[in-house]
């Protein structure tokens, strides 16, 4: 990287030195603190860190924190690189992990999805990678029609490529104003949010699967070169070569990650032979998908925020007989509001032993009784844990799955498990 | 319908345009509280592209964003089915979106009205400011519905003409206008209470299956009173 200027300089270290206090003192990761006083300091601070890096901006509803995580082992191929893989997204995170890494010539960020075009225009990104978009925390996050079309805009007017998935048509149709890109079937489970065209709100037509197009103005599925087959675990690349998969991260939502980071790691010259083995070293990402063991209990945690989220969770859930938790709050960080429960279908869950709990556990008992899903209530992971063990002592395994706040409060409550 | 032997027909309007807030609970709690006196039911989904059917019983219409609206409204419109049904007297509930989308009039995104379905006298523009949060209303005790909690989240203001009523007065949040929440007209209510209202309040479930199909049993309290109880303690 060129030399900073003074100030720039000063702005860095001053943000580093409130990380390192933030970490010591056990309030956080100093992500976002570091980054907010060198802001202070240097407004173009953002633009000054990544001037000469060759930065990747990952931006998403679900699967960006995974698919950075995934994308920067890969680039580690090449050499240093600056991410944020505490998932700090916003302009201060990005900052304080440019500053943390001067020496990298490549940077891999993951950005919010309302910040995306403001951090394109701030870092000059060379590659974009956009992989799908559905309702989300909606009392304070922009609707997603809009943020498509601000991408739309953002692209337009710069020359990164993208890397995007073409089977989520509002994605596609942002990537589609980009003047280069590659084009990944990256896959959609849920189509909730995307029965209407981005273009002109006409029925989309959307079979066979994934192929999509719209009846009335005839935007369509772009001409995919990268492709994934979730049964057989492959990836299929613009030569036609297959590559299995074997993650150790589990489900067809991170197989998606995972072609989606392998054609961004091609973007950079990475064949897929190159970018694999380090991509399954994986096995967790900020507590995602960990498992703690406690009482005897092997406990998986799974994070998910929203409907789409849910939605690939139930399908990774263990064989029926292992029992489930199902966590919601509803704090700021979730969403205030609890509507989304009910755009998720929860009868997938007959059959299973179900405790809810969280905050808003009321609400999840209303839904499951509803769906006419027995449920238990419980106060803690712990608590469900004792009775079930007292009842089915044989009990060796259980699924978490909780959303945002929830599932901090069960990772703290077990150390902060990465 | 006025006996309960016959089968109840939910019509869910545009759920690939206006479906945006867990407008599907709605669908499931109506279906639920039907079903569980004995009253059988079905859920009919129309799509945008497709014609609404005018023999329905209970007309739901969900929340939207700006651009999804306006395309509803004029599908509706050259459509017809909705108004014809209400004229027959249905049931319709509308949230949101929904809600300003069958008044007179509603605003786009730069506040100029457009024509609505015209079956609730009401007509909407944009605010100022976006009401996000609990709300708690008093339903006009003519429908003994009692107190109702939900959640906001709008941009709208509505002004309600001489043929409809208030549904219920604010006791927290916005609503129309922060005094009065709702509309209702004949047996259409429209609300600003988006997503999952009837959940949340299983009263108001019950006042549009009396509305119906006459008088019907009580049900044994169970976790929509709790919800229900809980959401108020919470807001107020």
């Amino acid at each position: 990287m060129s030399e900073l200027p003074l100030r720039a300089q000063l702005a860095a270290a001053l943000g580093r030195g409130a990380a390192s206090l933030s970490r010591a003192t056990g309030r956080g990761d100093g992500s976002v603190i570091g980054g907010r006083i060198a802001l202070k300091v240097e407004p173009n601070l953002l633009a000054e860190l990544a001037r000469g890096r060759r930065i990747a901006l990952i931006s998403a509803t679900n699967g960006k924190t995974t698919t950075t995580r995934l994308i920067a082992a890969a680039l580690r191929e090449i050499g240093e690189i600056a991410t944020n893989e505490h998932g700090a997204n916003m302009p201060t995170g990005h900052i304080t992990a440019l500053a943390n890494n001067p020496k990298a010539l490549i940077g891999v960020l993951e950005t919010d999805e309302k910040y995306l075009p403001q951090v394109l225009r701030e870092t000059n990104a060379v590659v974009v990678v956009l992989m799908n978009l559905s309702r989300d925390q909606m009392d304070r996050a922009s609707e997603i029609n809009l943020l498509a079309k601000k991408w739309r805009e953002a692209l337009a007017a710069s020359q990164a490529h993208v890397v995007a998935n073409a089977d989520d048509p509002l994605v596609a149709w942002a990537g589609l104003a980009a003047p280069h890109a590659t084009w990944v079937a990256a896959g959609q489970r849920w189509k909730e949010d995307s029965w209407c065209c981005p273009e002109c709100g006409g029925h989309l037509k959307r079979d066979p699967d994934p192929h999509w197009e719209c009846p009335e103005c005839g935007l369509s599925r772009p001409y995919t070169t990268w492709s994934l087959d979730n049964a057989t675990d492959t990836v299929t690349d613009p030569e036609g070569k297959t590559h299995r998969l074997q993650l150790r991260l589990p489900g067809d939502a991170n197989r998606s990650n995972a072609v989606i980071a392998l054609a961004t790691a091609a973007a950079y010259g990475l064949r897929p032979e190159q970018a694999l083995p380090r991509m399954r070293e994986i096995e967790s990402v900020a507590g995602r998908y960990t498992s703690i063991v406690t009482k005897g209990v092997e406990v998986r945690l799974l994070l998910a925020k929203n409907p789409a989220g849910w939605l690939e969770s139930f399908a990774i859930l263990d064989p029926p007989r292992v029992p489930v938790i199902l966590s919601v709050n509803a704090q700021v960080a979730d969403g205030r509001d609890t509507s989304w429960l009910w755009d998720v279908d929860y009868t997938v869950l007959r059959g299973r032993r179900v405790f809810v709990m969280g905050e808003r556990r009321t609400d999840l008992a209303l839904r499951l009784e509803t769906d006419e899903v027995p449920f238990e209530i419980a106060d803690s992971v712990d608590q469900a844990l004792t009775r079930l063990k007292t009842e089915q002592p044989d009990i060796t395994k259980v699924d978490v799955i909780a959303n945002y706040t929830a599932f901090q409060q069960i990772r703290t409550a077990y150390g902060r498990v990465q | 319908m006025s006996d309960t032997s016959s089968t109840l027909r939910i019509v869910w309007i545009y759920p690939d345009l206006l479906s945006t807030y867990g407008d599907r609970g709605n669908v499931l709690i109506l279906r639920r509280r039907a079903e569980l006196r004995g009253i059988p039911t079905e859920v009919v989904r129309v799509h945008s592209s497709d014609p609404v059917p005018e023999e329905g019983d209970v007309y739901l219409l969900g929340g939207g964003e700006d651009r999804p609206q306006i395309l509803a409204a004029q599908r509706l419109r050259a459509d017809g089915g909705l108004k014809r049904a209400a004229e027959r007297g249905a049931v319709v509930f509308a949230v949101c979106a929904g809600y300003q989308i069958i008044g007179e009039t509603y605003g786009d995104d730069q506040n100029n009205p457009l024509p609505g379905v015209g079956i609730l006298d009401v007509r909407s523009g944009r605010g100022d400011t976006r009401a996000v949060g609990e709300i708690v209303a008093d339903v006009d005790p003519a429908l003994g519905v009692g107190r109702i909690t939900g959640f906001e989240n709008h941009q709208g203001r509505t002004a309600i003409g001489p043929a409809a009523r208030p549904l219920s007065t604010t006791v927290r949040g916005v609503g129309n206008d922060g005094t009065t929440e709702g509309a209702y007209q004949g047996t259409v209510i429209g609300t600003y209470l988006h997503g999952p209202a009837l959940p949340r309040n299983p009263a108001l479930a019950d006042l549009l299956l009396r509305w119906r199909v006459g008088e019907i049993p009580p049900l044994p309290p169970s976790w929509g009173e709790r919800l229900h109880e809980e959401r108020l303690a919470a807001a107020l």
